[in-house]
């Protein structure tokens, strides 16, 4: 699992000195997304039909000098016609405190199936996107980013 | 992400690790680099691109407050100084500068709020607020691509040395000079991030850090706080002459303001 | 102020796809900081954007906490005949941003 926060490795010491017993059986949530929040969130969009890997391009750096500001593009392998587009593009990701990011909306009118924007990442993580068909066929991408933290920040 | 108290704890323990080294002295003059360099593709094309560059949202709004009437006088920017494009050329590129007034040098943020309120009689804008931030980005971006040109003025000497010991001066709890990363140890790594040789060749910049745009002294100021030090206040005359000496020592750098910094 | 930064090309021909990009200013809080005394700093963000091409909406997107501060976006259309393009955005406490481009089909 990725590192604890302070506050958690505090929580769970604490814990850890109260009876033992009960100890054992207390569970700490985490607060934040994980990868099984990521694909609970996908499940909401995508439902019961199957992910195939391919047609879509993720592009992200691989390494990101500030998480705060994150170029993401995103584009997918479709002819963009009345019959044959690409209806939505969503992005997730696994460590920020929410699993979604983005979803954008197209249609044949987008004559291209791609779009860019920035974006935030918390931690170093797996960027997914999953891009919905007009088939109703479901195609995703995905890419690890390592974030390195600014150093000399202001206090808040 | 890591909270700032564990942040700085990482850091003060790589600083002390530096801080053993020899205190170098300063960069010859042709190995001096823009923190451009050390940027990633995308923010290098982040501050290329005026059409995507968050910068260029205050630059318009500077050009809005450039045109607008102000103050008791009634006048605007434009009004004494015409077409920025033209009578702003150059002007960044050689602030901070002496200023009669003050009798002493003055940045640019200053020299905007003496003319508002000795020629607009209008109130001056505080450090950091949107209005000034944009009008220096406006008049900044008028030098851009030009050499970093320090005016030939024998008053700013004593204040650019008064500067350039502030930045040899070890300050706060690390107990470390600006020099010492920035002269002795430019190009290595500090907890992840590239130290750069800090040439102010851009500002105001759009700092990814801050989500905003900022002034050299808010970068300055967020320096002091990154080594524990008690950060002078906006205008002081230490962050003034400390401006002063950077600018001296980044003389001959081409502009590029507004940039873009992590 | 700062009004959105909207490019476009200035002349397009029938049937060609082009680019279109916007930027536009807002701080985007993700409703997760805090402040030093420890009190939440409430979310405040885009939650929409969303682009019509003479009234019939080309793209949209649901914005969340994730997305930069200065929200930026870069996308594509087919040129279909001359007009306006109508870009809005709305958000939490009622924020609510339009901006207008002409383009020129020939």
């Amino acid at each position: 699992m990725g590192k604890a926060k302070p506050g958690a490795t505090r929580r769970a010491v604490m814990l850890g000195g109260l009876a033992g017993g009960l100890a054992a059986t207390i569970r700490l949530e985490p607060a934040h997304a994980t990868p099984e929040r990521m694909r609970a969130a996908i499940r909401t969009v995508v439902g019961e039909a199957s992910i195939r890997k391919g047609r879509v391009d993720l592009e992200v750096p691989p390494l990101v000098e500030n998480g705060n500001t994150v170029s993401l593009a995103v584009s997918v392998d479709s002819p963009m016609t009345a019959t044959d587009y690409v209806k939505a593009i969503h992005v997730f990701n696994e460590k920020n405190p929410q699993p979604n990011v983005i979803s954008v909306h197209l249609g044949p009118r987008a004559g291209r199936a791609k779009f860019s924007t920035r974006f935030r990442l918390a931690d170093s993580q797996i960027v997914t996107a999953i891009a919905e068909m007009s088939d109703g066929t479901f195609w995703s991408a995905s890419a690890d980013v390592i974030v390195t933290l600014a150093a000399c920040v202001e206090g808040i | 992400m890591a909270p700032i108290i564990g942040r700085v704890t990482i850091v003060a323990f790589v600083l002390v690790a530096i801080a053993s080294a020899a205190n170098g002295g300063d960069i010859p003059l042709d190995q001096r680099r823009s923190g451009y360099l050390d940027l990633g593709r995308d923010s290098k094309a982040m501050q290329d691109d005026d059409t995507i560059n968050p910068a260029t949202l205050w630059v318009q709004d500077g050009e809005a407050l450039w045109n607008q009437k102000a103050g008791a006088a009634n006048r605007a920017c434009a009004d004494c100084h015409q077409d920025a494009t033209v009578s702003m050329k150059g002007v960044a590129s050689r602030y901070p500068a002496f200023s009669v007034a003050r009798n002493g040098p003055v940045n640019l943020e200053q020299r905007i709020n003496l003319c508002r309120s000795e020629h607009q009689q209008a109130q001056p804008f505080a450090y950091e607020s949107r209005e000034l931030l944009a009008l220096t980005a406006y008049v900044g971006r008028q030098s851009r691509g030009m050499a970093i040109a320090p005016p030939d003025d024998d008053r700013l000497a004593p204040f650019i040395e008064a500067g350039r010991k502030l930045f040899i001066r070890r300050i706060g709890q690390i107990d470390m000079s600006c020099a010492q990363c920035h002269d002795d140890n430019w190009g290595k790594k500090l907890a992840g991030s590239l130290i750069p040789q800090a040439q102010p060749t851009g500002y105001p910049i759009y700092r990814l850090e801050w989500q905003s745009l900022g002034s050299l002294q808010r970068r300055l100021r967020n320096c002091m706080s990154g080594l524990r030090a008690e950060a002078y206040e906006y205008g002081a005359p230490e962050n003034v002459n400390l401006e002063l000496f950077l600018m001296w020592r980044a003389r001959g750098l081409q502009l590029e303001t507004p940039a873009v910094r992590p | 102020m700062a009004r959105p930064l909207i490019n476009v090309p200035a002349k397009v021909k029938r049937g060609q796809v082009f680019e279109i990009k916007t930027l536009i200013s807002h701080i985007m809080e993700t409703g997760f900081r805090f402040t030093t005394t420890g009190d939440k700093i409430p979310r405040d963000i885009v939650t929409t954007f969303s682009c019509s091409y003479n009234g019939e909406e080309i793209f949209r997107a649901d914005l969340y906490p994730a997305v930069s501060a200065n929200p930026f976006f870069d996308f594509f259309t087919v040129a279909t005949e001359s007009g306006t393009l109508d870009f809005k955005w709305t958000g939490d406490n009622g924020f609510a941003e339009t901006a207008t481009a002409k383009i020129v089909v020939e």
